[in-house]
């Protein structure tokens, strides 16, 4: 008897990990009078934390942005990169507005919005560097930081497979190894480069180059990440995405951080 | 003499019938693993094992021998950290003290950070000492931080061991007229390991897991490639792999220390 129930139990156990593993809600029923958005706070000049530790960045005055026209109630919280896409789908928070391209990979995991940027990866090297060009031959042997869990970690190992590519957890690690003479190369966004060469603590280094972005690695520019059936704000988004590029409160932020356009090409059919 | 002599133990009592809550403790544990392993054949995707069995195995190789060299190292180290320890001298006392009191009372992370990118700071004074090749390495700052830290935890080990060796056995060596050489390594210290190898197995356990933090250092461990698979697949089996592989290294570890144990003590059983 007492087995029976044992057994009963593990079932239901079971049963119930099971219905939590494949639940997919859809939030039509849902009420999106406030939003809660995750980011990383450690990506420069996209997001980051200031010195009174605001959020701040090209990433958050976007989402605040969208949240104003949506006439939607945001806060932000900061996740670690890693964790990212485990704590939208945990429901630690609603949206991701990190820098996240929209990729093949992690659409099996959540969807995202149509793109709110797009700019090409870069490679930075330390200025008496002897590297005179971003290719496999020039970088043979060579190390290259990127952050982990990165589009750009992973165009680099496709991209120079006979280098040797080493990851850090955030961005500003990578920044102090090839300070520090450890790393002959950088991988990243470029305006992240770019902005990180032109301060105080990128002295030490030069932009070596931009890079094409292979759009099956870096699929299609970034976007807003959100849970896969939660079609209502996905579409809130993707209206209140178009309204600010045409009100000129895109424009305005972009400007406010970048002196060329972000937005990239217009997506081609959507 | 009667059969109630009141110096004789009591007879061991029957071993009692499981009572409802230990039936229930037991019941949540079997439902739990029954649980587990109905999820994990339900998740369980082979592909990937082609995708990522290689690099768990050279992961699991950098575990072993990260933690196996650094254990030696560690080890050698911790000689003279004991002496210094159980020293008359005042100042030998005081260092060694010093060295233990650091390393056990500060967190592994934060001296695998000191050393990485701390020690990265004074690139040029390594490099004029000729030491910059080791700090320039992760594996080797690992090493480094993981040695010093287990070096004072198997200074106290040691310590322990050898003051819990009577002090007849150092009296009976002297009237034999040997020097305090010789009493120390050939009656002393094989005395003091027998009673120091739970302790050392212990250590290597904790090691085992506590080398995982060297994956945040670049160091592509069992955890830093079991990082990597993730970061591709977002999928939470990669860690339940990492899990099994580490269980298995204990496992395997508590078997071998039954094992000496067994064969190091033939001379105690009777």
């Amino acid at each position: 008897m007492r087995l029976v129930h044992t057994i009963a139990l593990a079932a239901a156990v079971s049963a119930i990990l099971a219905g939590s593993a494949v639940a997919q809600e859809s939030d039509a029923g849902k009420d999106w009078s406030t939003v809660k958005i995750g980011t990383e706070g450690a990506y420069p000049p996209f997001n980051f934390l200031d010195a009174g530790g605001n959020l701040k960045g090209f990433d958050v005055d976007i989402a605040q942005a969208l949240c104003d026209h949506m006439k939607v109630k945001c806060t932000f919280v900061t996740q670690d990169w890693d964790g990212m896409i485990p704590a939208l789908k945990n429901s630690n928070f609603d949206a991701i507005a990190a820098s996240m391209s929209i990729t093949p990979e992690r659409e099996k995991q959540i969807t995202f919005s149509n793109k709110y940027y797009q700019t090409p990866p870069a490679i930075a090297v330390p200025k008496d560097s002897d590297i005179k060009e971003a290719t496999d031959t020039a970088l043979k042997g060579k190390t290259i930081g990127a952050q982990v869990s990165t589009t750009h970690a992973q165009a680099a190992q496709a991209l120079f497979p006979d280098a040797d590519i080493k990851q850090y957890p955030t961005a500003e690690e990578y920044k102090l190894d090839i300070e520090n003479g450890r790393l002959d190369a950088v991988m990243d966004d470029v305006v992240v480069l770019t902005e990180w060469v032109k301060s105080k603590e990128g002295a030490c280094c030069k932009i070596l180059g931009t890079l094409p972005a292979d759009p099956k690695i870096y699929g299609k520019g970034v976007g807003i990440g959100l849970r896969q059936g939660d079609d209502k704000l996905k579409a809130m988004f993707n209206k209140a995405i178009v309204a600010i590029r045409q009100d000129g409160t895109y424009k305005k932020i972009q400007d406010k951080y970048f002196d060329f356009d972000v937005y990239g090409a217009e997506p081609t059919a959507q | 003499m009667s059969g109630n002599h009141p110096f004789i133990a009591a007879p061991i009592a029957p071993r009692q019938p499981l009572k409802i809550a230990g039936l229930i403790a037991i019941g949540v544990w079997i439902a739990a693993a029954i649980a587990f392993a109905v999820y994990f054949t339900h998740v369980f995707d082979a592909t990937l094992i082609e995708r990522f069995g290689w690099s768990y195995l050279s992961g699991l190789w950098v575990t072993v021998s990260l933690v196996t060299v650094s254990f030696l190292c560690g080890a050698i180290v911790s000689l003279p950290v004991a002496l210094g320890r159980m020293a008359t001298n005042k100042l030998a006392r005081g260092l060694a003290f010093a060295f233990v009191y650091f390393f056990r009372g500060t967190p592994l992370i934060a001296q695998i950070f000191l050393v990485y990118y701390g020690f990265g700071e004074f690139r040029g004074f390594f490099e004029s000492i000729g030491l910059w090749w080791f700090f320039r390495e992760a594996w080797y700052c690992g090493l480094f931080s993981l040695a010093l830290n287990t070096a004072a935890y198997q200074a106290e080990i040691l310590r322990g061991a050898i003051e819990s060796v009577p002090k007849g056995q150092w009296e009976g060596g002297r009237s034999l007229g040997l020097s305090r050489t010789v009493i120390f390594f050939k009656i002393v210290i094989p005395q003091a390991m027998v009673v120091a190898l739970r302790p050392y197995a212990n250590e290597i356990i904790l090691m085992i897991k506590a080398s995982a933090i060297v994956a945040i250092i670049t160091v592509y461990d069992l955890f830093g490639e079991t990082r990597q698979a993730y970061s591709r697949t977002y999928d939470f089996q990669t860690y339940v792999w990492a899990a099994l592989l580490y269980l298995a290294l204990v496992e395997a570890l508590r078997h071998l220390t039954n094992f000496a144990e067994r064969r190091l003590t033939r001379h105690l059983r009777r």
